[in-house]
């Protein structure tokens, strides 16, 4: 036997305070009316920090703040000197990486596994893409001299805190716009850290805001008459009141919404590489990913072979502690999500499909879902329709590339497909086809700053990442 | 190593005698893709193997050492000091278990036989025209031969990899019976030169033909050509041995060589041979590392365990 | 010698590549002629038309689509006189032709602007390419009649959507000769559809049906009925063009904007290995 010993990652690199005020124009502040919330640690349920609330008054303030930085500051400052404030913070953000994968992973409940070599070396990288950006607007394809559009409202979901922060703040930023962000309430901590980072790299007061609360703060600031631009990731249901809510207004919007992926599974595919695909696709930062491989659809004639080796495969995950370093799925993020988890996954039993998962010990306190797998799916169950957002697989099968198009696109979203096949021309024949943002042939989960990043239909409208992500930030 | 006596499915005992079926049959197994193997191997290499974990694993590793010398210059008297040091890789500490087996040419066969007679530390000989495998047939086979006289338990043959990579399968396939014919009751290691097959593609073919043609070991290199073994080489080759298993119920042990000098490299390939196969194939029988001077790193590492100190080379014999 | 009586036309809706009445069987007068008067029943079938001809139209060729453009020009050339009969002037006709024929030639050159290679940091083949959004509907600006519906209809069509048009309510003559103009030159049935009546009526089934992929507000002139269609498009969350402004310069370079609202932009991964 071969049993790897406890590896935890240090909690000692994390400075954690008692308790976080809000940033407005370069100063944490305390809100108007006092009012707060705790975060705390998925993991454990132990209180990590007192997070300010914002409230209509402290949106005004941030706004306002935004406003004057956009008009004095950060609009009129030449490209090559707002990518310099970008570029310093692609390096802070390096040079305190581990600190941020530590904060991450305590805040979210990620393994640091991920936090420390997926999400951070993306956050760095998605600034430094944008940085070089600023001084180079004239060549991105939007006109010679295109123009930001003023202040942006950004409102970023839990899934992967700091990275869609990066997101949302590094093109606003490069574009010359100036930002007022919400981070989520449950996640709200790197955010504060990159205030920090923030001062630390001198950015002028007011360029960055950072606002923390839950709904009702998010609502006040995508609604508030002085914000120009509103940019949303999270779930099509509060995307929908977003868009419902900026309908009449000149406000620019952009929505990253939810995703109901195919992973399509060809009888010739890579087998190894596939199973690893979609382990991956499904069970990466504990399936809370909008892009989610969450429908698996395998060639009948190796639906067998494929669930034997998938079902090998994920008795090897390690389910537990996210400081440790050899955790592969960590906690699901709040007792609400594991509710709507649980109560998705009842209902997948309930309508006949055949649940799985390893054998697999959950810690007793905290927040934890057991890798699952239904087989026996059909496109009418809900589990195949809806949303799960947590590490649950349901498996469907198909006969022919037709088939397997037509169920790959038999629902409202469109963010993302896989294609797994050794046949070339099959590849782009069926990624002509699918009705999807993203499609990752023989391949799953890769992000990008270079690579634009987005939904077809009810998964949203624009894209971030890439010369595309700038469009959402500049008046074209 | 005890060899399973399952014999393959009629349908995969059939498939050596004929070109066509075999080629068939290889090339319908699986495509590797290079980078998901990669990253996979990748991955698993991230692993956090501390502590209680790490003293196991570095005692596993010493036991599956193929303690090897394969120089031109090699005596008598070098070969004999290796089989000591086999013995008693760390001779302050009577804990430290003894190695695999010691892998020499067949000509120093006798002596190292010599030194290992009774000791349960096996003798393994390259032979096969090793390493080249250039020689006529009749050759290679009394040269496998002649060291299983002299005292080898185990045979390191290297594959026709121009017969391999020319397609012609049987060829190979027909090679590899013969040599394990002249083994007798040794057993047989097939090094596959990975280095020089170019794809993982290749290197699942390779696997099964060899295991089909009834090798108790697939090995990676004769740590001769430039590229040795790799991590995602070895990944797919413990994916073909697993698949074989599933599929005939033999199981076949693997050898990476060549290129492993440190705890850490050791290390990731205990995890990854635990990931990808279990624990049936943790064990000298079935996994095994050629290499030289990995012992001495395993030692060092050991100490430090143990003492708590680092100690350095010098603390350590060089043989 | 008595004057030869006219044959007069009748002013009917364009759908699915026919011209029916509307199954209402109402019409309205309207510069001096009856002119069908579109139902929210005439609208959901437009959008059926047009969702059917998706397909082929968004699987032809660019260069196909753009032939097809360019060949639609050719005959809306060839009309100029039947269009300054109905009161569009001269001018206005030569750059509502001038307007199609850029358009025609962007249809196979857009993927190369709007696309391209991202250099990602890892050993990938990635690439980013618009695909048409699907079904778009659009309501045209009520004037200039012509050269605003020609200026809204290229843009959607030319890289693989197809529209339900709302025609202009008050000059809607305009509309329904260009879909003669249309139907006899190559277009597929179904890609462009065209509603003449009220607006109030047809943009609210279309701006809240299900199966129609985008909305173009430019003709809404009544800010609260605008905000009312975008609020009903967020159902599905259907990408929309705002209403233009008042004083919007119809002959000025109109820009990429109202193509790339109505595409979607999808990146393909592929790792490159032996």
């Amino acid at each position: 036997m071969f049993e790897y010993a406890p590896a935890p990652e240090s909690r000692s690199v994390v400075d954690l305070k008692p308790s976080y005020g809000l940033f407005i124009d370069g100063k944490f502040v305390d809100p108007t009316d006092g009012g707060s919330f705790k975060s705390i640690n998925p993991a454990s349920e132990e209180v990590l920090a007192e997070i300010a609330e914002a409230g209509a008054e402290d949106v005004e303030r941030a706004v306002r703040a935004a406003r004057k930085a956009y008009d004095k500051v950060w609009g009129p400052m030449p490209g090559r000197d707002r990518a310099k404030y970008l570029f310093r913070i692609a390096r802070l953000i390096q040079e305190r990486s581990r600190e941020l994968a530590v904060l991450e992973s305590l805040d979210n409940g990620k393994p640091i596994r991920e936090s420390r070599d997926v999400d951070l070396p993306l956050v760095a990288a998605h600034f430094f893409y944008y940085a070089g950006w600023a001084d180079k607007l004239g060549h991105a394809g939007f006109g010679s001299n295109p123009q930001p559009i003023g202040v942006a409202a950004q409102v970023i979901p839990w899934n992967f805190p700091l990275l869609m922060l990066a997101w949302k703040i590094a093109p606003a930023l490069a574009a010359g716009n100036t930002v007022v962000l919400k981070p989520a309430e449950t996640t709200p901590l790197t955010a504060l850290l990159f205030a920090e980072i923030c001062q630390q790299a001198e950015l002028p007061a007011g360029v960055v805001n950072i606002v923390t609360g839950a709904g009702d703060t998010g609502r006040a600031l995508v609604e508030h008459p002085g914000v120009d631009k509103v940019a949303f990731t999270g779930s099509t249901e509060v995307g929908r009141a977003i868009a419902r809510s900026v309908a009449g207004t000149r406000k620019k919007l952009t929505l990253e919404l939810g995703g109901k992926a195919a992973n399509i599974v060809f009888d010739d595919a890579p087998i190894d590489q596939a199973v690893e695909g979609i382990v991956n696709g499904i069970f990466f930062n504990q399936g809370h990913v909008c892009c989610a491989g969450s429908r698996l659809l395998v060639q009948e004639n190796v639906a067998d072979r494929v669930l034997e080796s998938l079902k090998r495969r994920m008795a090897q995950l390690r389910v537990g502690d996210p400081l440790d370093k050899n955790t592969d799925v960590g906690a699901i993020n709040s007792a609400a999500q594991l509710e709507r988890i649980r109560e998705l996954s009842d209902a997948g039993s309930a309508e006949g499909a055949e649940r799985w998962s390893p054998p697999c010990e959950l810690p007793d306190r905290g927040f934890w879902f057991a890798p699952t797998i239904f087989t026996g799916v059909t496109q009418a169950h809900r589990i195949a329709r809806e949303e799960i957002f947590g590490p649950v697989l349901s498996v469907l099968t198909f006969r022919t590339p037709a088939e397997a198009v037509e169920k790959a696109n038999n629902t409202p979203y469109g963010l993302s497909a896989g294609i797994w096949t050794d046949k070339g021309s099959r590849i782009l024949w069926m990624a002509d086809r699918l009705r999807a943002g993203v499609v990752w042939a023989n391949t799953f989960n890769k992000f990008d700053p270079t690579s634009p990043f987005g939904g077809y239909k009810e998964s949203g409208y624009g894209r971030e990442g890439g010369r595309h992500g700038l469009e959402g930030y500049l008046n074209v | 190593m005890t060899a399973t006596t399952t014999s393959a499915r009629p349908e995969l005992s059939e498939l050596g005698r004929s070109e066509t079926a075999l080629r068939t049959f290889l090339h319908g197994l699986p495509g590797v893709d290079q980078v998901g193997a990669e990253q996979r191997a990748a991955q698993l290499g991230t692993r956090s193997i501390k502590t209680t974990a790490k003293a196991q694993a570095i005692d596993l590793a010493i036991r599956m050492v193929d303690l090897t010398t394969l120089e031109g210059a090699d005596t008598p008297g070098k070969v004999r000091a290796l089989a000591a040091k086999a013995l008693r890789p760390d001779p302050a500490d009577p804990s430290c278990p003894h190695v695999g087996a010691v892998c020499v040419y067949p000509a120093m066969v006798p002596y190292v036989a010599e030194v290992l007679a009774g000791s349960g530390v096996h003798l393994a000989s390259v032979a096969t025209a090793f390493p080249s495998g250039q020689a006529p047939l009749e050759i290679k086979l009394a040269d496998t031969r002649a060291a299983v006289a002299a005292g080898a338990d185990e045979i390191d043959m290297v594959i026709n990899r121009g017969a391999f990579l020319a397609g012609r399968y049987k060829e190979v396939y027909d090679e590899i019976v013969a040599t394990k014919e002249a083994c007798g009751d040794a057993h047989l290691k097939v090094i596959l030169e990975t280095g020089e097959l170019a794809t993982y593609d290749n290197v699942r073919r390779a696997s099964w033909l060899a295991m089909l043609a009834g090798g108790d070991f697939i090995k990676t290199s004769t740590g001769k050509v430039p590229v040795a073994a790799t991590l995602p080489v070895t990944l797919v080759m413990l994916e073909a041995v697993r698949d074989f298993r599933a599929a005939t119920g033999r199981q076949v042990g693997v050898k990476p060589a060549g290129g492993i000098k440190t705890t850490k490299d050791a290390i990731k390939y205990l995890v990854m041979v635990n990931e990808t196969v279990g624990t049936d194939w943790l064990d000298p029988d079935w996994f095994r590392f050629g290499a030289s001077s990995l012992l001495n790193d395993l030692l060092m590492q050991r100490t430090k365990l143990t003492t708590g100190t680092y100690a350095g080379p010098d603390y350590f014999t060089l043989d | 010698m008595s004057e030869r009586v006219a044959v007069r036309k009748t002013y009917k809706l364009f759908i699915g590549g026919k011209f029916p009445r509307s199954e209402s069987g109402r019409s309205y007068l309207v510069q001096s002629s009856n002119v069908s008067l579109a139902s929210r029943k005439d609208a959901r079938d437009a959008v059926v038309a047009a969702r059917a001809a998706v397909k082929g139209w968004a699987g032809a060729t660019a260069y196909n689509r753009g032939q097809i453009l360019y060949r639609a020009a050719e005959m809306l050339e060839g009309r100029r006189e039947q269009f300054v009969a109905l009161g569009i002037p001269g001018d206005e006709v030569d750059a509502a032709v001038d307007r199609w024929v850029w358009y025609a030639g962007w249809a196979d050159k857009l993927a190369q602007v709007y696309g391209g290679a991202n250099p990602v940091a890892g050993p990938y083949f990635n690439i980013s390419a618009p695909e048409p959004t699907g079904v778009v509907a659009v309501v045209a600006p009520e004037r200039p009649a012509l050269l605003g519906l020609v200026s809204v209809i290229a843009p959607a069509i030319v890289t693989g959507n197809t529209v339900v048009v709302a025609a202009s309510p008050s000059e809607p003559l305009a509309a329904v000769t260009l879909a003669e103009v249309l139907a006899t030159s190559d277009l597929p049935g179904g890609v462009v559809n065209i509603l003449t009546g009220a607006i109030t009526e047809t943009a609210p089934t279309l701006a809240s049906h299900m199966d129609v992929n985008a909305i173009d507000l430019t003709g809404v002139t009544d800010a609260s009925l605008a905000s009312e269609l975008e609020v009903k498009a967020a159902e599905n969350l259907k990408r929309v063009l705002r209403p233009a402004p008042a004083d919007h310069d119809w002959s000025a370079d109109p820009g990429l904007t109202r193509m790339t609202t109505l595409l979607e932009t999808k990146t393909v991964w592929h790792p490159k290995g032996v």
